[in-house]
């Protein structure tokens, strides 16, 4: 039996998605944009699906705009909105520790003449609201951060960042990337302060290859696909009615249920960490107010690497930092003010409410092995 | 730290001994709102409703967002509980609005003192909390005109409250405190916001619709109702009359003069609903006309549809421009369904070139060349209803 704990990087779907998926593929088939019974079957798929996601995020059917996934939707929210609003404000904000969706378009950005500015955690590790509205300005069109780090499980103090810059400069457009928040915590878009929310399928159970952005009711967003003018032309492109469907079931399984599972993989990574200061040298790098859904160590001395194939062989599956990266590092790890040599050993290991007690149990067991095992 | 939603009564404050019925029909309006957030603690004192939260986890800016589009208040705010102390008012002002305070450049301090045997003026009160709160903020300074942050101080008769927002509420009168009536709803523009002005004045709206098949599309249908359901938000409940118009049209369009038939379209339209509004209890009709937009809207063409109708037909949109009536539906956020391109039962069969001033005996005559009776009777009978409750 193996032990799945990289959830952070995509979880097992679930068979409610499963059934929704086949059912738009065998029954549900058609094109949501004929005009016949058949595409209309198609759209009420869509719509029912479309409104779920919508009602998980305090909103209207209206402000849900499918997506191939959280990298198209971050892609889509940064470069359509810098089009839109920033043609005199040239200055985009983002945290310093954001997903490579983020970062990297925000460098595509960069490259386009507009000025970035990061916004790193301090010593502590944690970022303020204050340093954000600081490094606002008159000229700063969009303010992009994560709702959760991808890498240690940080919660970002999101609500008081945008709140406090929605204060001071009210046409600021903020973006939050809660991929890894999503399901997990209460995602509203009004609360958050949110004009733009990215969110992913294939994080919460659902199917890989969908995505949604929430787009606010009056917000302008400059398409980056063009064509049969689908998603009221913000997206362009038939939409995957199976993935979406898919999508649609995934959160209506979970929204009910985000307090009890988060009090559930409490348990689990209190379970862990308790057995974790049982072994020497495992140090843990994520701050322990942080999602329970993701547990960042470092085995001192053994390369993430290596630990992640030792662990593989004894068929757990884990992470070396963001699996999008394929285990390159992304410095993330560094911002947040862990030590190169630590970085170097960190293992990510990340949670559903499907997992138990028992398995990590015998991730504890191979990690003692491994750190006697493997040579340094 | 205990926090509370504050909701000011709009104009119904004014109402004299009928008030608490008022009183009680927005009261009973807001907790079928809420229902769905959590457990509240709803009471009533000095016109102000004060909901409690009964729960720590339940998230008031969604409580906020709900209550604000509600019909009957004038204002609300989310507002921390203090003691009626100052040093509490002090401490709590400096907790609860700390995480604001401390990123804004420039305050002031407003206080409400309705309990006058609080022994600081309200003056003493702005001047000393001002004080302490520009001491424990450095990034502070007072601007009086045009603050960044109005801390506000209400002293009450049981507790105090500190806030630093105040939200304007959607005004009118609570919906079901004038009766109700039928709103024709065609799945244009006009005829959403005819129906959310006139739930402002406290009408319960139901709503009747017309589809004519295969000349209408399944999906109109659905976008109407699509619309019924976003007016539940201000408007309440709605039953939605869905009234199969086929035969009528074919009728009209073999038997009549094309010059007539929208007119005459008009006129089933309006004797079919005042039948089912006499079912429903309606007590008025409601149609989203505006004098001169179309050439069925010019004054010769209301006075023919109106002479068959037996209750009154409100026209809340009678003397507002095109451009007035899109800012509402934009904001009541109907406006991007409305304009979603399908067919609808008003624009099949238009004459090229209707009566702009049609006289009613021609319309009359024109008309009565065939019995429509029967016809009227059977779409009454097949009339399918759906009731739509408070969305989300």
């Amino acid at each position: 039996m193996s032990v799945y704990l990289d959830n952070a990087a995509t979880t097992k779907p679930c068979s409610e998605a499963v059934s929704a998926a086949l059912d738009a593929m065998t029954v549900n088939f058609g094109n949501p944009s004929s005009l016949h019974k058949a595409g209309l079957n198609a759209q009420l798929v869509m719509d029912r699906a479309r409104k779920i996601i919508a009602d998980s995020v305090g909103a209207d059917s209206g402000t849900i705009y499918f997506t191939s996934g959280a990298t198209e939707s971050n892609n889509l929210a940064l470069r359509g909105a810098s089009q839109a609003y920033g043609r005199k404000k040239r200055k985009i904000v983002i945290s310093a520790v954001e997903h490579a969706s983020v970062e990297e378009t925000a460098c595509a950005l960069e490259e386009k003449g507009f000025e970035i500015a990061r916004v790193v955690p301090r010593a502590d590790g944690r970022l303020y609201a204050v340093d954000f509205v600081n490094a606002c300005d008159e000229n700063t069109c969009l303010i992009s951060m994560m709702m959760v780090n991808n890498e240690t499980g940080y919660i970002l103090p999101v609500k008081e960042v945008f709140s406090a810059v929605k204060r001071r400069f009210p046409n600021i457009i903020t973006h939050c990337d809660c991929v890894q928040g999503y399901m997990k915590l209460p995602v509203k878009a009004a609360s958050l302060n949110a004009d733009l929310i990215s969110l992913s399928g294939h994080k919460i159970h659902g199917v890989k290859g969908i995505g949604a952005l929430y787009i606010k009711k009056g917000i302008r967003v400059v398409p980056i696909v063009t064509g049969g003018k689908q998603e009221k032309g913000v997206r362009s492109g038939t939409e995957s009615v199976p993935l979406i469907a898919a999508f649609g079931a995934a959160v209506e399984k979970l929204s009910s249920s985000i307090s009890e599972r988060w009090d559930y993989v409490s348990k689990l990574k209190n379970h862990l960490l308790e057995k974790l200061s049982g072994i020497n040298e495992i140090e843990v790098n994520s701050p322990e107010d942080g999602s329970p859904y993701i547990i960042n160590i470092s085995a001192a001395g053994k390369r993430s690497e290596i630990m992640l194939h030792f662990l593989e062989s004894r068929e757990i599956y884990v992470s070396s930092g963001s699996a999008c990266s394929k285990g390159a590092q992304s410095g993330v790890l560094g911002s947040f003010g862990i030590r190169e040599k630590s970085a170097d050993s960190a293992l990510r290991i990340s949670l559903s409410a499907e997992n138990t007690a028992e398995e990590l149990d015998l991730l504890v067991d191979a990690l003692t092995e491994g750190m006697k095992k493997i040579r340094s | 730290m205990k926090e509370i939603v504050l909701v000011k009564y709009g104009e119904m404050v004014l109402k004299g001994l009928n008030k608490k019925t008022f009183e009680d029909m927005l009261t009973k309006n807001i907790r079928r709102r809420i229902k769905g957030l959590g457990k509240f603690v709803c009471t009533s004192a000095q016109s102000t409703l004060y909901i409690t939260p009964a729960d720590d986890d339940i998230d008031l800016s969604e409580v906020v967002e709900r209550v604000g589009k509600i019909f009957g208040i004038a204002a609300l705010c989310r507002a921390c509980v203090c003691e009626k102390d100052f040093s509490d008012i002090c401490e709590k002002s400096v907790e609860y609005l700390g995480d604001i305070l401390s990123c804004a450049k420039t305050f002031k301090v407003n206080a409400k003192r309705a309990d006058k045997a609080f022994p600081m003026k309200s003056p003493e009160i702005c001047m000393e909390l001002g004080g302490i709160l520009l001491e424990k903020f450095p990034n502070l300074s007072v601007d009086v005109k045009n603050p960044e942050v109005t801390v506000t101080v209400e002293v009450r008769d049981t507790n105090a409250y500190v806030h630093a927002e105040n939200i304007k509420g959607a005004g009118g009168l609570p919906v079901g405190s004038s009766g109700k009536a039928m709103l024709l709803l065609s799945g244009g523009i006009d005829s959403p916001v005819a129906g959310w002005m006139m739930a402002k004045r406290g009408v319960h709206i139901a709503a009747i619709h017309y589809v004519s098949p295969p000349y209408t599309s399944e999906r109109a249908q659905l976008k109407v109702e699509q619309l019924c359901e976003k007016l539940t938000d201000y408007c309440g409940g709605i039953a939605f009359y869905c009234v199969p118009f086929t035969e009528l049209q074919e009728a009209i369009k073999d038997n009549c003069p094309e010059e007539y038939f929208t007119i005459i379209m008009r006129r089933l339209m309006m004797e079919i609903a005042q039948r089912i509004a006499e079912k429903d209890n309606c007590l008025a009709l409601i149609t989203g006309e505006s004098v001169g937009q179309v050439a069925s809207q010019t004054m010769a063409a209301i006075a023919c549809t109106d002479a068959v109708c037996r209750i009154p037909v409100f026209r809340p949109l009678v003397g507002m421009d095109k451009t007035e009536i899109i800012e509402i539906a934009r904001k009541i956020d109907t406006f991007e369904t409305s304009t979603l391109p399908y067919e609808d039962c008003c624009t099949v069969f238009t004459p090229r070139h209707p009566k702009v001033r049609p006289q009613l005996s021609d319309v009359e005559k024109a008309q009565n060349s065939f019995d429509f009776e029967p016809l009227i009777q059977k779409a009454v009978e097949n009339t399918e209803m759906k009731t739509f409750n408070i969305g989300k």
